[in-house]
């Protein structure tokens, strides 16, 4: 008798790819690459903006205007808060953990469209390098990031012109980036998993994905508009030539409202993974944190104007946008409390993780409370365009997202390394980011409050203390930068070996090994049906169910 | 037998990619349509406030004919039910009638795009004349280059059925789908901007 041997199956079909580290630098289209990919990019552009932040804190130090000149000055904050909102926070908050995290969330192998996925990362970077280098070229944009008219129009237009394609393209980005998330969530998911069973990681970027198709297409053709005007004299927002500025503010902050939740909701999602497993404890609320977020991708659609109460607004609107922006303080305070209530009474481990969520939350409400006063029309004519909207801002999309983006790195470290990143360098990283960034942002409601106008390089001296402290703030932030930077290469090298899953946690990534295979699962991908099963106790637990909390006990 | 060979294994991977893709791409092309849609509402958005609150300065010149647009979009909602057939056809496996039925679509968008061309020229009015001058020059040819990718696209997938078992054919008929959504959505695009821009 004869055995029939099976042949050898062939080498899957994708020895194009380079392996190793080259993969970090290539057209890969695993999803788990591209993620990382955007994080280290990210992170590159965040010392970049940083570096520029560090300028701008350093003019600062004295009233007038010796360290650089005024033209420059208004370069440098144009190119801080570009590189900031959309090369760092936008691309890590969504891009990174989006990319990293979902396809494992929806028990999916990769994401909906692969290749476009990799075009969407592959816009980053010669946008960004098109961004920085205007400034060496021809002098960068010095309209500030909101760009604009007529200040837009009356600098020099070939900075302009840069900043414009650059924004397109990173806009681009944005846009095909949510279609793939979307499409993921909505149409990846593993068979038996049902919506109101995933990761609220999945909730928030699918509100924040609905945002970005909804608003970032209408920033495009605004700016194509803005360009027009540059190139081809014609008179949009020119009221030279009988143009309306208005109505470019009004195109802008439809978009660049939305684009505030576009770097928060993922940040309420990270937390909300962050949180329950650290405290042992289920997310408090999932289903009002579901809803929530729904409310807030609505509401934050229709709140544009209040960045426009100084802009010759009529009293209905004023008073239709002030009611609709105090309104979002209801599902962002419901987010609040579930989040309180998950510590509450929970097994809190303090990690660098938990640290820098906490550190999160309290600077988070403290830049809520100022949105809903910079909401109310009274108070915001008095404050607009002063520093008070400048440590409000910095207060949630720093104090908020780059909070959560730290907190997420170090939970997720162990993930992607296979290695523990070591807790005292943490620990020390969060104390001087919190002091700093509290030092550096709290004394800038008082600034302006007491009148000190945002954007200028020269101010009236009586505020140098008061300026000289927040200089202070920034220097110990960008300080806080080395301890993070050394704990990250030197634990990749020899930190603690983490296993698996070194926070027995329930959600998918870590029911997989560390780094994880190719495909994420060397089998079938898990079905978790509850991933925030924590702290029930051992003998009310049906083996027989298939749920998260089943899959690790069993010790797969 | 009850467990595939590897080598069936892989080969059922294949197919059931294969099965499951061509869904999920004609729902991003929906979503990525959503969003084209809401840079054509940003521009008319702008196009409606400035009607409604910036006069035109003294001496500026703004009139539009209608017989040529009232042309176009009937070319252009032809050419929705021209396409239409073409895709009942390729599904019937009937290459060469929706070549011609594609064909057809496609001189119908090329002679939208001419008649439009001819309305630029024999306007009394410059894309920098004036703000509604403007607004609409952009909102036309931001709809024209539309119309100019859907020709092209639609030539392509011509060209990609010449066989029944070329890259388009009935069994998989994505690329054509994805035509035909796109090109309806810049058909009910136009709409919008006739009533919009010709009758109000
Ligand atoms: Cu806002």
């Amino acid at each position: 008798m004869t055995l029939t041997v099976p042949q050898q199956s062939p080498p899957a079909p994708q020895s194009l790819q380079p392996t190793g580290w080259l993969r970090y630098l290539s057209f890969s289209v695993d999803h788990k690459v591209i993620g990382l990919q955007y994080l280290v990019c990210g992170f590159a552009f965040y010392l970049i903006g940083g570096a520029l932040a560090g300028a701008i804190r350093t003019e600062l130090v004295s009233p007038i205007s010796d360290f650089m000149p005024r033209d420059v000055y208004n370069q440098v904050l144009t190119l801080h808060g570009t590189v900031m909102i959309f090369l760092w926070i936008v691309p890590v908050v969504n891009g990174a953990f989006g990319n990293y995290l979902i396809p494992f969330y929806v028990g999916a192998r990769d994401m909906a469209f692969p290749r476009l996925n990799a075009v969407a990362f592959w816009l980053i970077p010669p946008a960004g390098l098109l961004l920085i280098s205007s400034y060496f070229i021809t002098g960068a944009a010095q309209s500030g990031w909101t760009a604009y008219p007529p200040l837009s129009l009356t600098t020099p237009a070939s900075g302009q012109i840069i900043w414009i394609l650059s924004v397109l393209l990173l806009g681009g980005s944005s846009i095909f980036g949510g279609i793939n998330f979307i499409a993921t969530i909505l149409k990846l998911r593993r068979p038996g998993l049902k919506l109101m069973q995933l990761p609220m990681y999945c909730w928030a970027m699918l509100g924040t994905s609905i945002l970005v198709v909804l608003s970032t297409p209408v920033l495009a053709g605004t700016l194509i508009m803005l360009s027009f005007d540059i190139v081809a004299h014609t008179g949009f927002f020119n009221p030279g030539l009988g143009g309306n500025v208005v109505v470019y503010q009004h195109l802008f902050w439809f978009y660049s409202h939305p684009a505030v939740y576009i770097m928060v909701l993922p940040a309420f999602g990270l937390v909300s993974e962050i949180l329950p497993i650290h405290c042992r404890k289920p997310l408090f609320g999932y289903t009002t944190m579901v809803y929530s977020i729904m409310a807030i991708v609505v509401l934050g659609l229709v709140v544009w104007a209040h960045h426009m109460f100084t802009s010759g607004t009529p009293p209905w609107m004023r008073l239709f946008f002030t009611i609709a922006t105090a309104f979002i303080a209801v599902p962002t305070g419901i987010k609040f409390f579930n989040w309180l209530a998950t510590l509450w009474g929970g097994k809190i481990s303090l990690n660098s993780a938990v640290l820098f969520s906490c550190g999160f939350i309290v600077n988070f409400v403290l830049g809520g409370i100022t949105g809903v006063a910079l909401a109310q029309v009274p108070f915001d004519v008095h404050v607009h365009d002063t520093y008070f909207v400048v440590a409000h801002f910095h207060y949630i999309v720093y104090g908020g997202s780059v909070f959560v983006i730290f907190a997420s790195i170090y939970h997720w470290y162990p993930k992607v390394t296979g290695r523990l990143m070591n807790e005292h360098l943490g620990r020390f990283h969060f104390l001087l980011t919190f002091v700093g960034f509290n030092l550096c942002f709290a004394p800038q409601h008082w600034l302006g409050l007491n009148g000190m106008p945002r954007r200028v390089a020269e101010y009236d001296p009586q505020f140098q203390l008061i300026n000289q402290f927040s200089s202070v703030g920034a220097l110990l932030m960008a300080i806080s930068t080395l301890p993070f930077l050394w704990n990250v290469i030197a634990s990749a090298l020899q930190g603690e070996i983490a296993g698996d899953n070194p926070w027995n946690a329930l959600t998918p990534e870590w029911l997989t090994s560390s780094p994880p295979p190719v495909e994420n699962w060397k089998g079938e991908a898990p079905l978790v049906t509850n991933p925030y099963a924590y702290g029930t106790p051992e003998n009310e637990i049906d083996l027989n169910s298939v749920s998260g909390s089943d899959l690790w006990r069993n010790g797969q | 037998m009850t467990s595939l060979s590897p080598q069936d294994q892989v080969q059922e991977q294949l197919e059931h990619h294969e099965a499951e893709h061509p869904d999920h791409r004609m729902f991003g092309l929906a979503t990525f349509l959503v969003a084209d849609a809401m840079t054509f509402a940003g521009f008319f958005a702008a196009y409606l406030t400035f009607k409604a609150v910036n006069p035109l300065l003294p001496g500026a010149i703004y009139e539009l004919e209608l017989p040529l647009p009232t042309l176009n979009t009937i070319l252009l909602l032809v050419s929705s039910a021209t396409f239409h057939r073409a895709g009942v056809n390729l599904r019937k496996g009937c290459n060469e009638r929706c070549r011609a039925w594609l064909l057809g679509t496609a001189v119908l968008g090329l002679a939208f795009l001419v008649s439009q061309m001819v309305e630029y020229f024999t306007l009394p009015f410059g894309l920098a004349d004036n703000l509604y001058a403007s607004t609409f020059y952009a909102l036309t040819g931001f709809h024209g280059l539309h119309v100019t990718l859907g020709a092209l696209m639609i030539l392509i997938v011509w060209w990609q059925c010449r066989t029944p078992s070329g890259r388009v054919s009935a069994s998989n008929h994505f690329p054509l789908e994805a035509a035909e959504l796109y090109w309806h959505f810049v058909d009910g695009i136009w709409v919008i901007l006739f009533v919009i821009l010709y009758l109000i």
